[in-house]
């Protein structure tokens, strides 16, 4: 059983803040989905939100076209994973994740020999078997939210929702747990929303990202489509790295110290704007038409790549460029830079 | 201090002061507590079998025992439900005087017990503001072993609030949404979850309030009317015998009781220790 | 989409809260258990106590023997608890500041007190220095009393109030660490004026705390006073154990005259407990988050 979820012009204000302004979302059957944002962006109360657990001032929640406001909380089916688990720590992991069916009511309530064995399933489905005597406090951080997982995933959710599902673990875990939480979305096919401030996360993870900032969604869209066509300055500094330029624009080009540095730019712009353009998306080239002469000032191992930084004149900072092929130039020599995408706002 | 540092037993430490702190603890904690409770067991072992056994199972002594065991298990049981309520009012709950409340559970570890005791007898006296009151329903509190419970529940009173309202402020809210998202009912969340999770605070204010019952003296005697038999609590019978100079007969009593401290101590170790295993706090 | 609205529910209400009806009925309850084991009990101390009227009240304060017990009260105060400041600070430093064997069973021995009856530990003092005491004969042959006097008062209440200050003060200076001491002896300072200058000046609020505690205690202990001072009028009584006096002799207005002035001393110590509560709050708060 798998919905939609639809968002309509959530809002939300906190005592001194707005937390949602005008949040409209739609997340189909299946999708997986990042809500994406600085801390304070809104993005865990738009999940508390879709939740229940936070009541919209204005704005519904539709599961398919069922008005969330007209379930109970415990009629809604929602595994909720939380960032600190929330686990019960007096119970051990299979009391955990037994917990959603035994507190069905009555008639609905499996047997103890079903119960078993759906713990006994979903212990195998989150690689967990065996433990299911250890208390929370036995375990380590990667299996305690495995547990949690398990636990959410035993009422047959109809969504799953999970804040800052790798929050709290180390690097080489959360890493782990990325590609295996991947794996079981493909094979459960839940529509699943997750919140997470680690943009690498939610670029690998998810089918749809969202980002958000200051209680409003700046983009939405594919991996690729976010990182690739940035609506805004936000989501272009936000996600991955690039160098702005203050440049003037007209006639379709880009001028830098009066000098043009890019081109192809649609004609209805003109006057000063910002240029942002990527360490990948800048080679060094020979002296021509639409270049940005500097002298390299730096240069640096950045894992596979080598970083160059680039003072030009004119601009406070220097140009970082990444550097693909295994000739580089010297320190101090003087290089000529073309810019094979930049995004102008 | 070159005794300290030349041995293993301690640490180093670039910190002065250890011995002098060490030995003036050390001594008073000899003059004023180890060695006065060393000589009452001395004193009631050197009484011999035979008589410790026949002070101990003097009907008497054991009526003063079942008195003051089972008086303070009840007044314990007693703070422990309305200890809980208590707790959960204060942290979970606004209303008008919730601070005052708060503040006003701690009287009994302030007022006097003396005074506690004097102003119980009035209340639950037959005349007094209660006991009249009970005493139209039929039922007598002051100056029977109920007067001793009452007197009981007074002095235990903060010890189950006091221990459980700490972890009850500090449980997340996540877990209770989390309960509720799995579709447990409210009733289902405090009795499954919440207060498992704070049971082990429970009980360790449950043994101190009992602990404190069973060795109260100076609430209860006003109350209690003092009955031999009836309504005659062991510290009680304590004081008697040595009144009456039987001070090995006092003795015998006197180390029953401090024997229940150290088990109660015990218990209370264990159930710490518990906590923190099961549940990494307490 | 469908257009029927339905009635908002409260999900604050749903996950944390039970009905108003509940939380009424509940507190209710508390309130009605409070209020007659807590605050009936204060009431009646003071209603007692002026039922003859301000002159009754007054005369029985000024009674010589109510007199000599209110000062001896104070006299035992002002020796047991400076005693126990100086050894609770003593146990605390060496229990918070060093790692050593035995150091979990030194600080059960601390709290030791707290689980005895006071009886048991009169009575213990009785044993040891009574007519019939290990050290009776000795005390009697070179004229000096402990027992039925008050330097046997004053023991007691040290030994009923030995755990208070230790106990204020071991956790607040576990929870500090040895940070500030060990940077001042670095800077040269000696180890006196670090103790005076640093670790005091830290956790001034939690000793003073335990001192709160302490003085109340030590200036309420029945128990334990009852059994050791022998109760002689105007020589060995305290306040309580006049209390008790008067009592029994059926003057219940003198005896409530003399607990208010314990209960007083009760609320003035609540009332400063919970000041101290805030202050200590924001002082704990204030060393951890540095």
């Amino acid at each position: 059983m798998s919905v939609s979820i639809t968002i309509e012009h959530a809002h939300k204000q906190f005592s001194t803040y707005p937390a949602l302004r005008d949040v409209s979302l739609r997340v189909k059957q299946q999708e997986l989905v990042a809500l994406l944002g600085p801390s304070g962006s809104g993005k865990t109360t738009l999940l508390r939100a879709i939740a229940g657990l936070e009541e919209l001032d204005q704005g519904r929640v539709f599961f398919d076209t069922t008005d969330m406001r007209s379930l109970s909380l415990r009629d809604r089916r929602i595994g909720f994973v939380f960032q600190s688990y929330a686990l019960f720590k007096h119970m051990t992991v299979f009391e955990n994740i037994a917990f959603g069916l035994r507190a069905r009511p009555r008639h609905d309530r499996p047997g103890s020999a079903e119960i078993r064995k759906r713990v006994g399933d979903l212990l195998d489905l989150v690689q967990l078997a065996g433990l299911e005597k250890r208390f929370p406090t036995q375990l380590s951080g990667g299996q305690r939210q495995r547990v949690a997982l398990a636990r959410a995933l035993a009422i047959e959710p109809s969504v799953l929702l999970l804040d800052e599902p790798f929050g709290a673990l180390d690097a080489k875990v959360r890493k782990d747990l990325r590609g295996w939480l991947r794996e079981l979305h493909e094979r459960t096919g839940q529509t699943t929303v997750f919140v997470t401030h680690d943009q690498e996360e939610a670029l690998e993870l998810a089918d749809k990202v969202a980002i958000l900032n200051q209680g409003v969604i700046e983009q939405i869209g594919s991996p690729d489509a976010v990182y690739d066509m940035p609506e805004n300055a936000f989501v272009c500094e936000f996600l991955g790295e690039a160098n702005k330029l203050p440049v003037h624009v007209a006639g379709g080009q880009a001028f830098f110290d009066d000098a043009p540095i890019f081109g192809g730019i649609g004609l209805n712009r003109s006057g000063p704007a910002s240029l942002y353009v990527r360490p990948q998306h800048i080679k060094l080239a020979d002296n021509g038409p639409l270049s940005l002469p500097g002298i390299v000032e730096r240069i640096r191992r950045n894992g596979a790549v080598r970083r160059l930084e680039v003072a030009v004149r004119g601009y406070a900072k220097r140009v970082e460029l990444d550097l693909a092929s295994s000739v580089a130039p010297a320190i101090g020599e003087r290089v000529s830079m073309k810019f094979t995408s930049a995004h102008i706002f | 201090m070159s005794l300290a540092a030349s041995t293993r037993w301690r640490q180093p430490s670039i910190l002065p002061g250890f011995g002098l702190a060490f030995g003036t603890t050390l001594t008073a904690l000899c003059l004023i507590v180890l060695i006065p409770l060393t000589a009452l067991m001395l004193r009631a072992a050197g009484a011999g079998w035979a008589d410790i056994v026949a002070i101990a199972s003097s009907p008497r002594t054991l009526a003063a025992l079942r008195l003051s065991f089972g008086a303070a298990l009840i007044a314990a049981l007693v703070n422990t439900v309305f200890g809980l309520l208590i707790a959960w009012i204060l942290v979970r709950y606004e209303f008008p005087g919730r601070r005052l409340i708060d503040a006003a559970v701690d009287l009994p570890f302030a007022l006097p017990t003396a005074v506690a005791g004097i102003s119980l007898s009035a209340i639950y006296a037959p005349n007094g503001w209660v006991g009249s009151f009970a005493n139209q329903l039929g039922f007598q509190i002051a100056y029977t072993p109920l007067g001793v419970m009452v007197a009981l529940i007074f002095i235990g009173l903060p010890f189950v609030v006091r221990s459980v309202q700490p972890v009850l402020a500090e449980s997340e809210r996540s877990i209770e949404e989390a309960a509720a998202l799995l579709g447990a009912s409210r009733l289902r969340t405090v009795f499954r979850v919440i207060l498992p999770a704070v049971a082990p605070a429970v009980l360790t204010g449950f043994v101190l309030a009992f602990a404190r019952a069973v060795g109260e003296y100076g609430s209860v005697i006003f109350i209690a009317g003092n009955i031999p038999m009836v309504s005659e609590i062991a510290p009680l019978l304590i004081v008697i015998k040595l009144e009456q100079f039987d001070y090995a007969g006092a003795a015998v009593i006197g180390m029953m009781m401090l024997i229940v401290s150290f088990v109660m101590i015990l218990v209370l170790n264990l159930v710490q220790a518990w906590g923190r295993e099961r549940l990494g706090h307490v | 989409m469908s257009d029927i609205t339905f009635a908002p529910r409260a999900p604050d209400q749903e996950i944390s809260g039970e009905s108003l009806l509940t939380r009424l009925v509940l507190i209710a309850c508390a309130l009605v258990f409070l209020g007659l084991f807590l605050f009936l009990p204060l009431i009646s101390v003071f209603a007692e106590a002026f039922k003859r009227g301000w002159e009754a009240y007054l005369a029985a304060l000024a009674d010589p023997d109510a007199a000599s017990a209110i000062w001896l009260t104070l006299y035992v105060a002002a020796i047991a608890v400076p005693f126990n400041i100086i050894v609770g600070v003593a146990a605390a430093w060496a229990v918070a500041k060093f790692e050593f064997k035995g150091k979990s069973l030194l600080v059960s021995l601390i709290d030791l007190p707290f689980s005895v009856s006071p009886v048991v530990a009169g009575l213990s003092y009785m044993l040891l220095f009574g007519a019939q005491g290990y050290f009776g004969p000795w005390l009697k042959a070179h004229d000096l009393a402990i027992v039925f006097a008050v330097p046997g008062i004053v023991i007691a209440t040290i030994f009923v109030t030995f755990p208070f200050v230790a106990r204020e003060l071991i956790p607040h200076m576990q929870a500090l660490g040895t940070d500030d001491e060990e940077a001042a002896l670095t800077l040269g300072a000696s180890a006196w004026r670090t103790f005076f200058t640093i670790t005091l000046p830290n956790v001034k609020w939690s000793l003073l705390y335990g001192v709160l505690l302490c003085n109340a205690r030590a200036m309420g202990e029945f128990g334990a006073v009852a059994v050791v001072s022998g109760k002689i009028r105007g020589v060995t009584t305290t306040i309580p154990t006049q209390i008790e006096i008067l009592y029994n002799e059926y003057n219940g207005a003198a005896a409530f005259a003399l607990a208010s002035l314990l209960a007083a001393l009760a609320l003035v110590t609540l009332v400063l407990k919970t000041f101290l509560e805030w202050r200590y709050a924001d002082a704990i708060a204030a060393s951890t988050h540095r």
